[in-house]
């Protein structure tokens, strides 16, 4: 019992012998260099994004080394899918990354469609493009207001969820929901689209560029943004490659690679559309790679419409729900709003699928942040962890 | 100035109704606060208690009330709760030299600006205490952070209504009002644009008002040296920070925009309409850009306006020399 201390009478007296952090943090206090400190952030911090948890090791308000620690929303998909028929994973997809859903049921379709020898019919492969692109303009939107207010503007989330709330008006007619979106089934889709959608969606192509336009002279040509922004948290393609970032990271640091090109799957052969590579590599490249992503989105789903050949929605003959996978292995990649969502799947022919491995692009963008935020201010780092545009659910899957 | 009972009681009277308006303040920048926010952001604001929300911001202070304090672990115990009280009262003086109409005076101190800039200097004294005695990183970084910030903001704003000093030859701020005309052109913004401008900025940071919150940028420090106050040792905070806003409204007014001087009817609601206005320019701006860097904050200051405030002094008292 020690003795009653005036200044801190209530409170825990400080022994050099008992344990301050977790495991994680001892860890990497070990390490520490004399005179930093460790400041915790996360899981539950304002830019965090939900529950990821970051390490930073902070000379003043330099960060000295940064390391980010996972597995706070670790929900075991993968062994979910080993447990589940195909057809009961189908709604696990829409729930791996809540913003863009619609890639991951379509990485987990295509995959058991290429396994099994499943032919989509043209239509349904059309509404898969126009709902994934949809869905991708949303991710991008909710990134972007995410992103600004990482930054400290409050106010432009707010705008961007209004479109982001027609956008989900829209999906909501075809899928039945707003978030977690399960719109895919081995052979098709589960329902077709009706005059209501299409009108809706065209209306809204030209409502979105005029927005784009207001953003850009409302949040991109700010000079407070792009002082934040321009320069922070160079990504070179050598270090993307390194750590296996894909998407419009990779596309921002100057290589044209897009799972829709490289790799075509669906209709995007059928599509023009041009893959943007990013004006730097930076924070700020990023940033106008997205918005550049909007655009290219737009025009995919313009041409789609155009395009759109009637027949049926679902092929004949289409699996049902006791449909077992055949014996084999086979990975199938798509290209969603954070990267390449790929979806590796190993069938011994049993009733589920034997092992199941889902690549995330979340994670490996992460990877990046540790060498990112090495020797930059607080302040940049958290921009560089916003301009990665991570969804924690994803990331831990 | 000699203490008399007359004097005494004047001051005492003085005080609390600065209390009040202190309060009142708080109770009415809430509500328009969040409204305008609102506003901006195409989004009702609070509506729900009374009509058009205007009960609002007396629930709000019911619930700070009503909270159970936290008190983390490890506190610096005294500091702790020394820090939001020494946040609130030095404001109370502060108000005391301002004119707000004609015969409207707290005290008529005769350095008043003297007796306001040195008050001022106060609020970061209880941001450092706060941020360091709640053993918290967020809030001892938020401290760090608050204190060069408001070191250097502090330089350039007295340079700024140095320049104002220099014109009128008083430190007295009634004189200053008296010195300025009725109209709009007569005033010291017209003569002095430099240096509003330069008080305008200054008084964001000194504030520590977006875009210059920086000691408690909410994306980094969650909320910076006030992290771990909760009830009214946040409420405290709260209210000082609308009356520091409030305050340097009132300076700006009555050192640029002519106090209670006006086309017609000069009195009080001049100094008030006057002072609201540059309130709303600052909620405005807060809730329209991005927070800049810590480094950035720093260089606007110590680059920009620190040597425009120095050129702007210069020139004042080489023209007020030549002229005279």
């Amino acid at each position: 019992m020690s003795s009653l201390n005036f200044i801190n009478p209530f409170g825990v007296r400080d022994d050099p012998g008992t344990v301050v952090g977790d495991f994680y943090t001892d860890n990497f206090e070990r390490n520490a260099r004399p005179g930093t400190v460790i400041l915790n952030l996360g899981p539950q911090h304002p830019s965090t994004h939900g529950v990821l948890r970051v390490l930073a090791e902070m000379d003043g308000e330099y960060v000295v080394r940064a390391e980010p620690v996972l597995g706070y929303l670790h929900r075991m998909h993968e062994k979910m899918a080993e447990v589940k028929t195909p057809w009961q994973f189908i709604p696990n997809t829409g729930r791996v990354d809540y913003l863009h859903p619609i890639s991951w049921n379509w990485a987990y379709a295509g995959a058991v469609e290429q396994l099994a020898g499943l032919t989509v019919p043209p239509r349904a492969e059309y509404l898969r493009v126009i709902s994934c692109e949809l869905n991708r303009i949303s991710s991008h939107l909710l990134w972007w207001g995410a992103f600004v207010m990482d930054l400290g503007g409050v106010t432009p989330i707010l705008y961007a969820f209004e479109e982001r709330e027609t956008i989900n008006d829209i999906l909501q007619i075809i899928t039945g929901s707003r978030l977690t979106m399960s719109y895919f089934r081995f052979g098709g889709v589960s329902s077709d689209i009706d005059a209501r959608f299409i009108k809706l969606t065209k209306d809204f192509i030209p409502y979105l560029r005029e927005r784009l336009k207001m953003y850009t002279g409302l949040v991109t040509d700010n000079v407070i943004l792009r002082r934040r922004v321009e320069g922070v948290g160079p990504m070179s393609v050598d270090l993307c490659q390194r750590y296996g970032a894909t998407g419009p990271i990779l596309r921002a640091a100057g290589l044209a690679r897009d799972t829709r090109r490289d790799i075509p799957y669906g209709v995007y052969p059928k599509l023009e559309f041009p893959i943007p590579t990013g004006p730097s590599d930076d924070c700020f490249g990023r940033y106008m790679m997205r918005l550049k992503e909007i655009e290219t989105s737009l025009t995919i789903i313009e041409q789609a419409l155009a395009q759109l050949p009637s027949g049926p929605y679902m092929m004949e003959k289409a699996p049902k729900a006791t449909f077992k996978l055949p014996k084999g292995e086979t990975y199938f990649a798509v290209e969603g709003a954070r990267g390449q969502v790929g979806v590796h799947i190993v069938s011994d022919g049993g009733k589920s699928p034997y092992r199941i491995k889902l690549r995330a692009p979340g994670f490996s963008n992460l990877s990046l942040f540790a060498e990112a935020a090495k020797g930059t201010l607080l302040a940049d780092a958290l921009a560089i962890l916003g301009s990665l545009d991570l969804v924690i659910p994803e990331v831990d899957r | 100035m000699d203490l008399s009972l007359l004097s005494f009681v004047q001051i005492i009277v003085a005080v609390l109704l600065i209390i009040g308006l202190m309060v009142g303040n708080a109770v009415v920048m809430v509500y328009v606060e969040r409204k305008v926010a609102g506003f901006i952001q195409r989004r009702p604001g609070p509506y729900e208690v009374g009509p058009i929300g205007t009960v609002q911001p007396i629930c709000d202070s019911m619930k700070l009330l009503g909270k159970q304090l936290f008190v983390p672990a490890n506190i610096d115990w005294i500091l702790f709760f020394l820090a939001p009280v020494l946040a609130f009262f030095p404001v109370l003086l502060l108000f005391l030299p301002i004119p707000f109409g004609p015969y409207l005076t707290g005290l008529g101190v005769g350095d008043g600006i003297l007796l306001i800039l040195a008050f001022a200097g106060f609020g970061v004294l209880s941001n450092i205490l706060a941020g360091w005695s709640s053993n918290n990183k967020y809030g001892l970084l938020g401290a760090a952070r608050a204190v060069s910030q408001s070191v250097a903001y502090e330089i350039p704003m007295i340079m700024a209504l140095l320049a104002v000093v220099f014109m009128s030859g008083s430190l007295n701020l009634s004189e200053i009002v008296a010195q300025q005309g009725s109209w709009p052109w007569q005033w010291n913004i017209v003569v002095q644009p430099l240096a509003f401008f330069i008080y305008l900025v200054s008084l964001v940071g000194e504030t520590n008002r977006a875009p210059f919150d920086l000691p408690e940028a909410e994306s980094e420090l969650t909320a910076g040296f006030h992290t771990e106050y909760s009830g009214m040792g946040f409420a405290l905070f709260f209210l000082s920070e609308y009356a520091n806003m409030l305050l340097v409204s009132f300076v700006c007014a009555t050192f640029f925009l002519g106090g209670y001087k006006g086309p017609f009817l000069d009195g009080f609601w001049w100094t008030f309409a006057k002072a609201y206005a540059v309130m709303f320019f600052i909620v405005w701006i807060r809730w329209t850009f991005p927070r800049v860097r810590f480094d950035q904050l720093l260089n606007i200051n110590w680059k920009w306006l620190l040597p425009l405030s120095i050129i702007n002094l210069w020139l004042t008292a080489i023209i007020m020399k030549i002229i005279s």
